[in-house]
């Protein structure tokens, strides 16, 4: 047991960081939203918000964003599964990790050139007759490559949680007389269900804030929050505007943590770690 | 469970090919002499020249490996203190508070934290370039270490400490000597996890970074947005290579340190 200066100390850079670099960003973008263009004091910002304009934004980055999420978990739950069963299933699990530690710029840019008009997606159109069709700068193209990004973080939540799973209980499930499907339903996927929350957390709330890849791939076609926000900071210059949409991120990422969130001390996305 | 029918195998395989396609793809074509993604025309090494003899490049890979090792090192210091502090706070309230604040940042999209910090950075009246890059990827990185480090602390024994103290040891010994070998393989997954943070970092340093600081990820993106050039593909070929070194070196730390972990609990 060491004396109580010492631990205080310990404390000392740690609640720095906090109060600078976590309270202190939220509190100033919520300040910031209350000021318009000009520098003046006024709820402005948060009527133009709840105009047609950015509610229909709001809704349409929602849309893309449960898009994504949905397609990610369909491959990603069956992969996961399929992936604890094969014999080495730490380094299938590390070959399915790497393709994520490449850098997601270049990711986004090979889809350019796959997708671009003469790309080999429009050469196999064109051989089997469909002929070349316009795939980037498309809705598809966006989720699409939105989807191939998040695969992996997806998997890496859903695999741990399968993994930690008793298979005695699998085995019951079955000496009980559960077909496959009722096991799954009733066994597996309630008690991976942890894994699945935070493979939704580490999807949904980048997917509604994506801007790299939706100005690269999706043209002008998509503009989801993130894409918005970028726009008022970087472009426009409104900061105020653009602090505005934040807030309303930072209250819907709550939310969602809110619904995702497990009472599990670690969690699930922290990896195996008993 | 049974043995791996056909059906999961073909799933696993185009799953793996999906994953994989586009980086080969990327790679393929940067031996291309035609200059473009699409007909293959002869193979050439010249990208990779081009990327060599680019000095504004070099210097750009340059900065984002210091910015890198530089943040992976400092929100690993601050990272482990603060997995300290939270392991000692007793009160449970304080302790439940402090890690949720710790989990903002993870949480938080990258957009929401540039924004934020290039408010910060203008309020306090930081520059915006080197320092302000470097102090988002430390700050950024700093929960993740924490989230790493933590479980180890948690599952340390306290008898080891006790045993310790008993045998006459410091309180700095207790920390040099138990505890920081102990929690190790915490702290090096850290340090990695926030290396690959900060190499992979965009939209944060896309916020924050002024008119003459760049890393590679914004350069990447301001190349790409003015089109298809083959000296991003040889970048790729030569950053693929690179991280999977860099996997394999971690995989390969991270089974020593294991072993004698799970050894002496099982």
């Amino acid at each position: 047991m060491q004396n109580k200066s010492t631990r205080a100390l310990y404390l000392i850079p740690y609640g720095a960081w906090i109060l600078l670099f976590v309270i202190a960003p939220i509190a100033l973008v919520v300040y910031y939203s209350l000021f318009n263009i000009h520098g003046d004091l006024t709820l402005a910002n948060y009527r133009a918000f709840f105009s047609s304009i950015y509610l229909e934004l709001t809704l349409s980055s929602f849309w893309y964003a449960f898009l994504i999420t949905l397609f990610s978990l369909l491959i990603a739950y069956p992969t996961a599964y399929f992936l604890t069963k094969t014999k080495n299933k730490q380094l299938w699990l590390l070959l399915i990790i790497i393709p994520s530690w490449i850098n997601l710029l270049l990711k986004t840019y090979a889809f350019i050139g796959i997708f671009g008009q003469y790309g080999p997606i429009n050469a196999f159109f064109a051989a089997i007759g469909i002929g070349s069709t316009q795939l980037l700068f498309t809705d598809f193209s966006f989720i699409f490559v939105s989807v191939y990004i998040f695969i992996p973080f997806m998997i890496l939540p859903i695999f741990n949680a399968i993994d930690r799973l008793n298979p005695a209980l699998i085995d019951a499930s079955r000496d009980l007389g559960a077909s496959p499907w009722t096991t799954f339903r009733k066994v597996i996927l309630p008690l991976t269900m942890n894994g699945v929350k935070s493979g939704i957390q580490v999807t949904f709330i980048p997917a509604l804030s994506l801007f790299m890849i939706t100005r690269l791939i999706a043209g002008n076609k998509v503009i989801t929050l993130g894409t918005a926000i970028e726009q008022q900071f970087l472009v426009t210059q409104n900061w105020g505007m653009g602090s505005t949409i934040a807030v309303f991120l930072i209250l819907f990422m709550f939310i969602i943590m809110l619904f995702t969130g497990q009472k599990e001390k670690g969690g699930a996305s922290v990896g195996k770690t008993k | 469970m049974g043995k791996q029918s056909n059906i999961q195998k073909f799933f696993l395989t185009i799953v793996f090919i999906i994953l994989y396609a586009p980086i080969f793809f990327l790679i393929f074509y940067s031996f291309n002499s035609n200059g473009t993604m699409s007909s293959f025309e002869s193979f050439t090494w010249e990208h990779y020249a081009a990327v060599f003899e680019d000095t504004r490049l070099i210097m750009i890979v340059f900065n984002t490996v210091i910015v890198a090792l530089l943040s992976a090192l400092v929100s690993t210091a601050v990272g482990v203190l603060g997995a300290l502090a939270i392991v000692y706070l007793k009160n449970r309230k304080l302790r439940n508070t402090l890690l949720s604040l710790n989990n903002v940042l993870i949480v938080s999209p990258d957009v929401i934290i540039g924004a934020s910090f290039l408010i910060l950075f203008t309020a306090v009246g930081v520059r915006l370039g080197f320092a302000s890059v470097l102090i988002s990827h430390i700050a950024f990185s700093i929960p993740i270490v924490v989230l790493m480090v933590l479980p180890k602390l948690l599952e340390m024994s306290d008898s080891l400490i006790d045993a310790a103290r008993d045998l006459g040891a410091s309180g700095r010994d207790v920390l040099t000597r138990v505890i920081i070998p102990y929690i190790k393989p915490g702290i090096f997954a850290g340090f990695f996890l926030a290396l690959t943070y900060s190499l992979d970092d965009f939209a944060v340093t896309f916020f924050v970074t002024g008119n003459g600081f760049s890393t590679l990820s914004v350069e990447i993106y301001s190349m790409a947005r003015a089109g298809i050039t083959l000296t991003i593909n040889a970048l790729s070929g030569l950053i693929f290579i690179v991280t999977v070194g860099l996997v394999l070196v971690y995989y390969a730390l991270n089974r020593r340190n294991r072993t004698p972990v799970t050894g002496v609990k099982k």
